[in-house]
């Protein structure tokens, strides 16, 4: 690989109480470059995020971004150096309206959402329905449209590092193709790199790499162009 | 019916006081969570702030003592919000989720807050202040030097308890003068005299009086509602302070400092406290035990109002402060003295101040019958998910 790293993760093992879910984790991220975690229901890819993230904390291992020590800092603080979170739940604040979650994805800018108030229109045009539900409390939109407007949310951060949790899953199929389509321009125009937690095969088949998770640890992974029907019947489909 | 009015006007005064302290909770509780018991407490503190701000201004000569009160009401908000905030970073943020805890936690604070007001003086601050100060010394020394060592805590709080020996020793070897060692304040209550301006009347309509210092507070009361829902609907702050309420994590995702949001929100409702505090001195006298007599009534406005909803507070406080002050001043049976004898029996009946909370009780218990989620609860989609 010449291309250098955004996130480097060595060795992780994450508990939940008592019970071990991450075991001897190892991941790379390269700059620019879409990464792809797949892997059955409950094998721990959502732990692997929240871990990235900050909301659980690591029992051993390490966390580089970039060339900084993720190892200990809250999650706000890792979200200002520039990592995106979409969370499986999506987690729009609900009684806030749209436009209020839209500034609160800018509170990871430096200066914070005092400072920037103007929404960069480049959401509205990847997602043309939130400017019509500007107004709107952000409980009251659909499944679909609050995982539009949690990525528009992450965007507005202007991260470099874009962790994505099932953004497809129980969504109707013609926004799952305006996420993809958003997410592929996204990482064309600006060079960020994208940690895809995915069942979906189509969005899968996008990503350069890809990394199979069973029982909490690596068990396969390497370019997406040899990710073969084999490995996905072995690890994917239930 | 000029009487009548009069007892109106008290009423909405009382309930404008009521409305300041039960803002104040809306937000601690009704946004945070968290059951504060201290909150009386925190509005008695406020009371003493204004007290000790007259009597600074009293020597400065007639004319300035007259602004003495403006000055009282910006002093008992940021005095008693710096409380509030030292209050959630040392006890509350360790309790966040243990809602038992945090209220007999809060509890034990407006107990020690009550017997502090008590019984301070110079030689206690003194102690106090040298107790505080070796242990943090003494405990940032010994973070640095074994902090890592399993056994840290204990020494660490044997640390704690040897400065506290040390505080004990400076008060006892200050009680012998007097100066020093005689309380500031003591248990008695104190009085606070208003200023001219507030005292009289403010103007008349049509017959009845305007006093001044009720229609003050109900003013007062007004322009920091507004305020507050100013703050937070419309500033940066607020909004985190509305995004950390409905989803913390996130929020803590998105790059919200959380801690300093949860200081600056009970920050926020202990200076709202502190106002109605001090607002109380215009009404009464100052006691330690001011604040006990409206912790519950606080308590029953946001029930009443609806957790979360200020438009609830608001019409929660006016009904009380108004049932409370009408009802309990027997002003039904002066205004209408022709009602039958039954009736008027019933009246007279709850025509005392604490009969007139037991009405209230039963108002609120029958109402909860109906709505059991206040008059306003939260609707749509995200509060049944």
């Amino acid at each position: 690989m010449t291309t250098s790293n955004i996130l480097k993760v060595n060795d992780l093992n994450v508990y939940y109480g008592q019970s071990h879910i991450l075991r001897n984790v190892d991941l790379s991220i390269p700059e620019a470059q879409m990464v792809c975690l797949i892997g059955r229901n409950g094998v721990g890819k959502t732990t692997f995020l929240k871990t990235i993230i900050g909301l659980l904390k690591q029992r051993s291992g390490s966390i580089l971004y970039g060339d900084q020590t993720l190892t200990d800092q809250p999650p706000y603080r890792r979200a200002r150096s520039g990592i995106g979170y979409v969370s499986q739940g999506r987690d729009i604040i609900p009684q806030v309206t749209v436009k209020e979650n839209l500034l609160l994805g800018m509170e990871a800018l430096p200066g914070g959402l005092g400072k920037n108030r103007h929404i960069d229109p480049i959401v509205f045009d990847l997602f043309p329905i939130l400017e019509k539900f500007l107004g709107r409390k952000g409980g009251d939109l659909s499944g679909g449209q609050q995982q539009q407007l949690a990525i528009a949310r992450a965007l507005l951060g202007k991260p470099k590092l874009l962790l994505l949790d099932e953004p497809t899953e129980g969504i109707q199929p013609s926004i799952i193709q305006d996420i993809e389509i958003a997410v592929q321009r996204i990482m064309k125009e600006t060079g960020i790199s994208v940690l895809l937690v995915e069942q979906h095969l189509h969005f899968v088949r996008q990503s350069n790499y890809y990394y199979a998770m069973q029982r909490g640890g690596i068990v396969s992974n390497g370019p997406t162009e040899n990710l073969s029907d084999d490995v996905i019947q072995e690890f994917l489909t239930v | 019916m000029e009487l009548f009015f009069s007892q109106i006007l008290d009423g909405l005064s009382i309930a404008s006081v009521l409305l300041l302290a039960a803002t104040g909770l809306a937000i601690v509780f009704g946004l945070m969570g968290v059951i504060n018991l201290a909150h009386g407490e925190l509005m008695m503190l406020g009371a003493y702030v204004t007290f000790v701000v007259q009597n600074l201004f009293k020597p400065l000569g007639p004319a300035i003592f007259e602004l003495y009160y403006p000055v009282a009401l910006i002093l008992a908000f940021i005095i008693t919000a710096m409380v509030g905030v030292l209050l959630e970073r040392t006890l509350i943020r360790k309790l966040y989720g243990r809602p038992l805890e945090t209220l007999l936690a809060t509890w034990g604070v407006s107990l020690v807050l009550i017997q502090l007001i008590r019984s301070i003086s110079t030689s206690m601050l003194i102690g106090i202040l040298a107790a505080v100060a070796i242990g943090l010394i003494g405990s940032k020394f010994m973070a640095k030097k074994i902090g890592d060592k399993p056994y840290f805590t204990y020494l660490n709080g044997l640390m704690w308890a040897f400065s506290l020996g040390i505080g004990l020793i400076v008060v006892n070897s200050m009680s012998s003068v007097r100066q020093l060692s005689s309380p500031w304040f003591g248990p008695r209550n104190l009085d606070v005299s208003p200023p001219k301006w507030l005292q009289g009347s403010w103007g008349k309509i049509g017959t009845v009086e305007l006093p001044g210092i009720r229609v003050f507070i109900i003013l007062l009361s007004i322009f920091l509602l507004i305020g507050v829902l100013w703050f937070l609907s419309k500033s940066a702050w607020g909004l985190r302070i509305r995004a950390v309420t409905q989803n913390r994590q996130m929020s803590n995702c998105l790059g919200i400092p959380t801690d300093r949001v949860d200081s600056i929100t009970f920050g926020l409702g202990s200076g709202l406290a502190g106002v109605a505090g001090a607002a109380i001195t215009l009404l009464g006298s100052v006691g330690p035990n001011l604040g006990t007599a409206y912790i519950v009534s606080c308590f029953m406005v946001i029930v009443l109002g609806g957790v979360g909803n200020l438009l609830g507070t608001v019409l929660a406080s006016i009904m009380l402060g108004i049932i409370q002050s009408v009802v309990g001043s027997g002003s039904i049976l002066i205004v209408f003295p022709n009602l039958p004898p039954a009736l008027k029996g019933v009246v007279e009946f709850f025509a005392t101040t604490s009969m007139s909370l037991v009405l209230v009780f039963i108002f609120i218990i029958v109402f909860l019958q109906f709505k059991p989620n206040g008059m306003f609860p939260q609707k749509g989609r995200s509060v049944d998910a």
